[in-house]
């Protein structure tokens, strides 16, 4: 379980940083770097084992049917990116805190960092491709809300929503691309991937799988044409900068390529896509990064650049250019971070990041110019420099390889042009920020910034000079690892060092350094050149393309939905009926083989006063009383018939329904209007006439295709496990209590949920109080009528009784919690209608809405109470005991599930109904008044 | 008698979509109830029609299907709490907007049938 805890501490760290709002800005910091220093040194002491060759794993099964597992490996590449992770997130972390200004929510910082850092954690060392699909999710989320944390400001905004739409629309089709990998394999879990390569290879998707999963790898790591983003994304704090996009958040999409290396990698498509991709990026970056007069801006492009080199790498098909890969990742994460870590300085001590203003800073703050410029020259790749070795060896890669056939001398003679351009941009970087005259206009005066904010820059810095010195002493382990990791279980020979004699790459690194000099020495004519192109805004384009989206969209749904729910409902049945009525004429033959049941008198006459009622309802629809009650005759006839057909549950539970449901319609009667008034046109009429008749046409047609087809149940197994397992012969009632037990909490949530919702929409409303009737008499004076008063109030306990009593009983005969709930819900509606809630109130003093969470907090308690007994959730217990005098009785823990469903029942309705009669007699005083 | 059934379930269908296609509240309500008549018995006989058969074990030989009933049950009392919720956003709709028109407007008689036709475009 140590694998877990890495991830999981730095979950915490992002919880209890959230809430050292109240502590000073040190004991802020120091919390949280608590718990990723800890996760650093439990990474440490795996270390050894995954140098000498491990997989370390972790698995915790989640949903075993779909191959979901939470699932943990820590290999040496994924040990590679842990280190940077933690290590690279450890020293950002300290760095904010000089670097926010006390306006700024510290806290708020750190939870979103530790956040992010705990997503690409999860990325980099999750086994089950799902899993790892969800931490990229959240990377894009948390770098999301770390973007805009000045969310103040407009670009922040922007740039935050951009790098949203994005990563956020890489992630989909990397979903995609996983979900298709999973399915090629048989497996999501990553070990079965990685050795699965043949069978992906050979399969028929491999290449549409391909194309996702580098969709989703470019667009994280910004690559050409998907890198736009990125610039926009400097809007962010720039610790979140030297986090995000230097070495962690970028580098996801690289991660995947070399994750994916052993599986996908290999073929002429790989190769194609990828190298090309990376080729245009680097070129690209590192022709822009030039032009860029942000310093953000130019060491956003340059990381765009760098990154394109990086793919480059991993789309050359030679071995050694993987471990050239991985090398690169580790030197620009550190020279980029120390770099952007420089830049935030200056912009502190400043007040600006505008290299036209910014100039001679070496005289105000020598030091970090000094750190800065070895940075700025790792940068470039310059000797006894980390970022020297790597692009030797990209350059000796670069002339290794057959990808354009016979036009393959272009591939390193454009790596040479990068290598010079990036050799110009970093020599701007230093000479255009330290030297070149005074500063021009700037908001501060500017000094050296407070010691301790240089100590990271420091470190990494350090860090850049051991790698570019002594290459082997301090990387060769982890580098072996982790392209051990990538090939496959294989290191090829290869020897980091500083002299390889005179050489190819040499002459290269030479002419790259030279003539990036010279460039940046002439300039001006360059710039010249940039300003007479039109200059293309990828930012203008993205705002535009996303609007035109919206507006189609936008234009799409209201030639749809224009408002009228009438049309909606109208589309709705006519939808349903082309579905439903569809495969009625594929059927060779309505009626099926069952042996049809005769008719009785009985039957035929409830039918045709169920058809009757209905009809007339229809008919009268306008005199709203009398089509109130023509539909309860319906409700009564329903009941009746569920009666005859062996269903007592249902008929009396439709019995009450029907009554609580004819009180509540007469309700609604009394707030809306009396008449309904004749509008719909003949046309209108028939249209719906024949949409609802064919409806009924279809339905019935159905419905008699069901019933005369013999029936093949699962009932069976309820019937006979409905005494031995759940202690009760009313099978429909155990059903609901114990076998489907979960569904039912889920149906009570809802009857709670509603009727919270109706005292929501009751609250503060404007009465619409008739004070008469259609034809203008008064409502009568009379409001409670004595008979009723005094008939109700000794008929409620005895209700009360009989509820009680069916609650009993409902575990083996008809009846049951939620019967039980509705007639004594009934039985107090009838003191409502008989004395008002006025009366009621006085007397009584209920909180329904408690009710209702007593209730479902019963049955959730009573579900969770089997975990107690080691049972899963929801398990029944029963047994029976034999009391003196009264025999034997059985105590179930269903009953008390049943309690909690009657509870629920009754708070709901009498929620209901007395809110909304409440209402009525508020205003009493205003009733009469005609 | 499965024919009658049908015939019953087809009735209520036809009522209750008739009313639901209304446009004024009130009916609306009626039909929406009406339907869920309709499709409680619908589910109901996804059990077949059993005549005297026992509900309750040990009380017979032959069993009415148990697991449509224990469906419908809570069907009935969900869609009580449904009818519910929707007349009183009827309700609280008519005090709000000051109409009881489904589609949130003002009352239109029968005299402006055109102004109709333009506000209401089917």
């Amino acid at each position: 379980m140590t694998l877990l805890w890495i991830p999981l501490l730095s979950l915490f760290g992002s919880i209890i940083s959230s809430m050292t709002g109240k502590l000073t800005r040190n004991q802020s910091t120091a919390l949280t770097l608590l718990t990723p220093i800890i996760a650093l040194l439990i990474t440490i002491s795996l270390a050894p084992a995954v140098f000498s060759g491990d997989v370390i794993r972790d698995t915790i099964s989640w949903i075993p049917l779909l191959g979901i597992d939470i699932a943990f490996r820590l290999d040496g590449l994924a040990l590679l990116f842990v280190f940077m992770i933690l290590g690279i997130g450890i020293l950002v972390i300290f760095y904010a805190r000089y670097y926010l200004s006390s306006n700024d929510s510290m806290p708020k910082l750190y939870a979103y960092l530790m956040l992010f850092m705990t997503a690409m954690l999860g990325i980099v060392m999750s086994n089950n491709i799902i899993q790892l699909w969800f931490f990229w999710e959240l990377t894009s989320i948390s770098s999301f809300l770390l973007i805009s944390y000045w969310w103040h400001k407009a670009e922040a905004r922007k740039g935050a929503v951009m790098a949203l739409t994005i990563t956020g629309g890489g992630g989909l089709a990397l979903l995609a691309g996983l979900l298709l990998l999973g399915n090629i394999v048989g497996s999501y879990n990553l070990d079965v991937i990685l050795a699965s390569r043949d069978i992906i290879q050979a399969h028929a998707w491999y290449e549409v799988t391909l194309i996702l999963i580098l969709l989703g790898a470019f667009t994280k790591s910004a690559q050409f044409p998907f890198h736009f983003w990125l610039p926009h994304a400097m809007a962010a704090p720039t610790p979140v900068s030297a986090y995000l996009h230097s070495a962690t958040m970028v580098k996801a999409g690289i991660f995947l390529l070399a994750r994916f290396y052993p599986a996908l990698a290999g073929t002429d498509i790989w190769f194609i896509t990828v190298s090309l991709t990376g080729l245009a990026t680097l070129l690209f970056g590192a022709y822009v990064a030039l032009f860029k007069h942000d310093l953000k801006g130019l060491l956003a492009y340059s990381t765009i650049s760098h990154l394109g080199l990086i793919t480059l790498l991993f789309g050359l098909n030679t071995e050694l250019a993987a471990v050239a890969a991985i090398f690169h990742i580790i030197n620009h994460a550190t020279f980029k971070a120390s770099l952007f870590m420089a830049t935030g300085i200056i912009d502190h001590e400043t007040g600006t990041r505008d290299m036209r203003k910014l100039n001679g800073m070496w005289r105000f703050m020598p030091y970090t110019a000094t750190l800065a410029m070895v940075a700025a020259a790792a940068m470039a790749g310059v000797p006894l420099l980390n970022g020297f070795l790597s692009k030797e060896m990209f350059f000796a890669e670069t002339l290794h390889q057959q990808l354009l056939g016979s036009m393959s001398w272009l591939i390193p003679v454009l790596a040479t042009i990068a290598g010079g351009l990036a050799v110009a941009y970093s020599a701007r970087f230093i000479h255009d920020v330290f030297f070149n005259g005074d500063p021009i206009n700037l908001p501060k005066q500017p000094s050296e910034p407070p010691r301790y904010m240089r100590v990271p820059i420091e470190i990494l810095v350090a860090l850049c000079l051991l790698v570019g010195i002594f290459p082997n002493f301090v990387i060769d382990d982890i580098l072996k690892a982790a392209s051990f990791a990538v090939l496959g279980g294989y290191v090829p020979e290869f020897k980091v060092s500083l002299w390889h004699g005179f050489n190819l790459p040499l002459l290269m690194s030479a002419i790259a350094v030279g003539g990036g000099l010279l460039l940046y020495t002439q300039r001006r004519y360059l710039f010249q050149f940039q300003a007479s192109l039109p200059s293309l805004n990828a930012k203008k384009g993205f705002d535009e393309t996303i609007y035109a989206m919206t507006k189609w969209s936008q234009r799409k749904i209201n030639a749809i939905e224009n408002g009228s729910l009438q049309r909606y409902l109208m589309l709705m049945f006519v939808v349903v009926l082309l579905v439903a009525g569809w495969p009625l004429f594929e059927m060779n033959q309505l009626v099926g083989q069952k042996q049809p049941t005769p008719i009785d008198v009985h039957n035929a006459m409830g039918a045709a006063l169920l058809m009757i009622g209905a009809v007339c309802t229809v008919i009268w629809y306008r005199t709203r009383v009398v089509s109130l009650l023509m539909l309860s005759v319906v409700g009564l006839m329903v009941s009746v018939a569920f009666t005859r057909f062996s269903a007592p549950d249902l008929a009396l539970t439709q019995l009450t329904v029907e009554v609580v449901t004819i009180i509540l319609l007469m309700l609604a009667l009394f707030f809306l209007p009396q008449h309904s008034p004749k509008e719909s046109s003949s046309m209108r009429v028939l249209r719906d006439l024949a949409i609802s008749g064919a409806l009924g046409v279809v339905v019935a047609s159905i419905c008699y295709a069901l019933i005369t087809r013999p029936l093949d149940t699962i009932s069976e197994f309820f019937l006979a496990n409905a005494k031995t397992g759940g202690g009760g012969t009313n099978v429909v009632n155990v059903i609901l209590v114990d076998f489907r037990g979960f569904d039912t909490l889920g149906e009570i949530s809802v009857l709670g949920i509603a009727a919270l919702g109706i005292y929501k929409l009751l609250l503060n409303l404007p009465l619409f109080m008739p004070t008469s009737d259609s034809e203008g008499r008064p409502w009568a004076k009379e409001r409670y009528p004595v008979l009723l008063a005094s008939i109700s109030q000794s008929l409620l306990p005895l209700a009360l009784l009989v509820s009680f009593y069916i609650f009993l009983r409902g575990h083996n005969l008809p009846g049951g919690g939620f019967i039980a709930g509705l007639v004594t819900a009934v039985a107090f509606i009838l003191q409502y209608i008989a004395h008002g809630s006025h009366w009621i109130a006085e007397r009584l003093t209920i909180n329904y809405r408690k009710i209702i969470a007593a209730g479902i907090a019963i049955a959730l308690f009573t579900g969770v109470g089997s975990w107690f007994f080691n049972r899963p959730f929801m398990t029944t217990w029963f047994d029976y005991f034999d009391i003196p005098f009264i025999g034997e009785i059985e105590l179930a823990s269903a009953l008390v599930f049943d309690l909690g469903v009657y509870i629920t029942v009754v708070g709901a309705t009498l929620m209901i109904l007395a809110s909304l009669g409440k209402l009525t007699t508020n205003t009493p005083t205003e009733e009469v008044k005609v | 008698m499965e024919l009658l059934y049908a015939s019953c379930v087809g009735v209520l269908v036809f009522c209750g979509v008739f009313l639901i296609l209304r446009s004024r509240t009130f009916p609306v309500v009626l039909g929406l109830t009406m339907l869920s008549y309709a499709v409680n018995l619908f589910l109901f006989s996804s059990g077949r029609l059993s005549f005297n058969q026992a509900a309750v074990l040990g009380t017979g030989t032959e069993y009415a299907d148990p697991l449509p009933q224990a469906f419908v049950l809570t069907a009935i009392v969900i869609g009580f709490a449904m009818t519910a919720f929707v007349v009183v956003l009827a309700i609280r709709g008519r005090s709000d907007l000051g109409s009881d028109h489904v589609d949130g407007e003002f009352p239109i008689t029968n005299n402006n049938n055109n102004d109709k036709n333009k506000k209401v475009k089917v």
